[in-house]
């Protein structure tokens, strides 16, 4: 499952990023956000009016703020137990 | 100063570094420049125990020594010593934030493992506190290496460890330098980093945070939308219903030395000099300074308290479609208030092409010093009536002319898009910080700051125009018996009357080309110039002076020529400041020329269609 279609308030693992979905100072800002394979992420909120606004997740005892292309090239896995791994 | 020993503070951005830099040297800062760079150097002055003072440096926040944007070049060229015009700091205070450890410690391990003397300051202990967050301080330090001290920088608390630590270590050994860590050790880093904070951590328990109940509400896409939209439209009516009273007086002050010097000096250039170019130039522009000052608490009240970046979440949706950042959000909205920091801002964007189109957009966004041309004109124009709802047409015409700069904006940005910074549309990546009340020092401070730079321009830019402007309406004088008026014999006059050529087709007259050439320095010089204009003009027909300025354009200019001149304020990009800032973000002269040239051209096309409009419907 990617993290756009993970439902709200429900840590998953990530599974895999497709590293090669961004561009090298995005992909660089992801791992400095804490986010990589085997991270707890949770979706907290979605933006936009039509539901095509950024995405904000919890990873660790961050909040981070994405687009959905970024969100499209990270894949969970539902089923993690809180969002402090 | 360069002799003093030189500490930089250094961390993550939201880890409270600037309320710490705040907290350790209050007052006493120096903003200014790196040579080369537009990146802020905000410096500092600190006193150890001993009475031996200290430069502190506060550095823009980055993530790690690995840079994305120009603002986070700078922090790692100064820690390294590369930075041109910036020694190699003798110590530094790395600032982590103790409610997010695990982040924050792995680019503390990579500044520790340069070598150079340094210092962890634990900051925001009470918020980790208020998460359930119970933290070993000594645990930290024995892992890290390096001394670590609690500090709550907003309630002052700790400073003094800091001071004493600092004082040590720069006392202590010569220190050393190593490279930086390779950008392949960043895994090893954050693993270190994730262990160290487990040993810190005594006690996690969960708790109901305060953000994310916050959040529930601010970032919903529809009660969060309607939350912003109440915010900005309580900050614009601010603007107005709060700064009525200060701006008389202001206004009172300026017609009070006017007085003085009217009756002081006998009439003549030095009294016309002192009357007509300073005081009533100067003066008709100072008066915004209340409103400016209001617009800026707003926006550093919105950015200190965490907001301004769910702001940005809410409008990326709309950036995108346009092909900009959500980010761009805050450089625009700060626009609003002055273009000049807006564009300064833009330098947190990273993607070179979406900065480049931002800042070529942020002129026109209405800034401040549009208010005095739009409200002196709306004033005359405009009749003061309710349209309904409460609605007054004055205010109706102003909120028009904003939403027109953003339509504007938005359209300029499509295209330029599409066109000369085409390319792939940038993202939003970001970290939304916790919510926190701000210090109200630190918002003083930066009112403050605010205030100094815009009556320094006042003083300087505005000043030098007003005086050029009447040296060139009081020359050469126009003889006694001609029947010539002293405006039309002037230089002004004779330079104005050849622009006029090009203008007179959109609606504009003689009086405005004189006033928009000052008005290439700053917008508002326009109502400084058109009342240096007719009070020069008003010499001949004593019974004139009486007149305020709006009156006097109400009888000299048909109702077309006002609303064409509000029009072409929309887009006119007369700000010398502007210019030069741009100049410096964009490292040369092509994009400001770019800049200068299509607001040109759509202030000249906006006028020409309002006038032509107005004149159709028979408003003349």
């Amino acid at each position: 499952m990617r993290l756009t279609d993970l439902p709200l308030r429900q840590p998953a693992y990530v599974d895999l990023i497709d590293w090669n979905a961004l561009s090298t100072s995005d992909g660089q800002r992801l791992r400095e956000f804490g986010l990589c394979e085997g991270a707890v992420v949770e979706a907290l909120h979605h933006g936009g009016l039509l539901g095509r606004g950024p995405i904000a997740c919890k990873v660790g005892r961050m909040t981070v703020a994405m687009r959905r292309n970024h969100a499209a090239a990270i894949t969970v896995r539902p089923g993690a137990r809180d969002g402090r791994a | 100063m360069s002799t003093l020993p030189l500490v930089a503070l250094v961390g993550n951005p939201n880890a409270g570094k600037s309320a710490l830099f705040n907290a350790l040297t209050g007052a006493r800062q120096k903003l200014g420049n790196y040579p080369g760079v537009t990146v802020e150097r905000k410096a500092g002055r600190l006193p150890l125990s001993d009475g031996r003072p200290i430069e502190l440096v506060d550095l823009p926040g980055t993530y790690s020594l690995n840079p994305t944007s120009p603002d986070e070049q700078v922090t790692r060229d100064v820690v390294l010593g590369r930075q041109h015009g910036e020694r190699l700091p003798d110590a530094l205070v790395v600032v982590v934030d103790a409610s997010n450890l695990d982040n924050h410690l792995r680019f503390a391990l990579e500044l520790i493992a340069l070598g150079r003397p340094t210092v962890v300051a634990l900051n925001m202990v009470d918020l980790a506190a208020r998460d359930g967050l119970e933290l070993d301080p000594e645990a930290l330090a024995r892992e890290l290496g390096v001394p670590v001290i609690s500090t709550v920088a907003v309630r002052k608390r700790g400073l003094d460890t800091l001071r004493t630590e600092l004082e040590a270590m720069l006392d202590g050994a010569p220190s050393r330098q190593r490279p930086p860590a390779a950008p392949e050790a960043f895994d090893r880093l954050r693993g270190e980093a994730r262990r160290i904070a487990r040993a810190a951590i005594v006690r996690e328990t969960p708790s109901r945070r305060l953000t994310a109940v916050v959040d529930r509400v601010a970032l919903h896409p529809v009660s969060g939308l309607a939350l912003l939209l109440a915010l900005l439209f309580i900050m614009f009516q601010a603007v107005y219903a709060w700064s009525e009273a200060p701006i008389a007086m202001i206004e009172g002050l300026a017609q009070a030395a006017s007085d003085a010097a009217t009756q002081a000096l006998p009439d003549g250039l030095l009294r016309s000099f002192l009357v007509d170019g300073v005081i009533n130039g100067v003066g008709s522009v100072v008066v915004f300074l209340p409103q400016i000052l209001i617009l800026f608490s707003f926006i550093l009240m919105l950015e200190a308290t965490g907001y301004m970046v769910r702001a940005a979440f809410l409008m990326d949706g709309l950036m995108a479609r346009v092909g900009l950042s959500g980010r761009a959000f805050i450089p625009l909205l700060s626009s609003f208030a002055c273009a000049v920091p807006g564009i300064m801002a833009t330098r947190t964007i990273a993607d070179p092409k979406d900065r480049l189109t931002t800042i070529l957009i942020a002129p026109l966004m209405t800034c401040s010093a549009r208010l005095p041309v739009y409200a002196v004109i709306i004033g005359a124009f405009i009749p003061a009536r309710d349209v309904g709802l409460g609605i007054g047409l004055q205010g109706l015409v102003l909120f028009c002319l904003y939403v027109a700069g953003i339509i504007g904006a938005m359209m300029a940005a499509l295209v330029l898009r599409l066109t000369v910074t085409k390319g792939a549309s940038g993202g939003f990546l970001m970290e939304m910080p916790k919510y926190q009340w701000p210090r109200p020092q630190d918002i003083a401070l930066g009112l403050w700051q605010r205030a100094v730079i815009f009556l320094k321009r006042a003083g300087t830019i505005i000043f030098t125009s007003t005086v050029i402007l009447w040296l060139l309406l009081s020359f050469p004088k126009a003889p006694a018996d001609s029947g010539i008026s002293q405006v039309n014999y002037s230089v002004a006059g004779r330079i104005a009357n050849g622009l006029n050529v090009v203008l007179e087709p959109i609606g504009f007259n003689r009086d405005i080309s004189l006033a928009l050439i000052p008005a290439m320095a700053a917008r508002e010089v326009a109502v400084s110039a058109l009342a240096t204009v007719y009070s020069l003009d008003a010499d001949e027909d004593e019974a004139k002076l009486e007149r305020s300025l709006g009156d006097r354009l109400k009888d000299n200019w048909p109702l077309p020529t006002a609303l064409a001149f509000l029009a072409w304020f929309v887009f006119a990009p007369q700000c010398i400041s502007t210019i030069a800032v741009t100049r410096r973000e964009t490292n040369g002269w092509k994009w400001p020329l770019f800049m200068i040239g299509y607001l040109f051209a759509l202030a000249y096309v906006a006028a020409g269609l309002t006038y032509w409009t107005a004149t159709a419907l028979g408003l003349g």
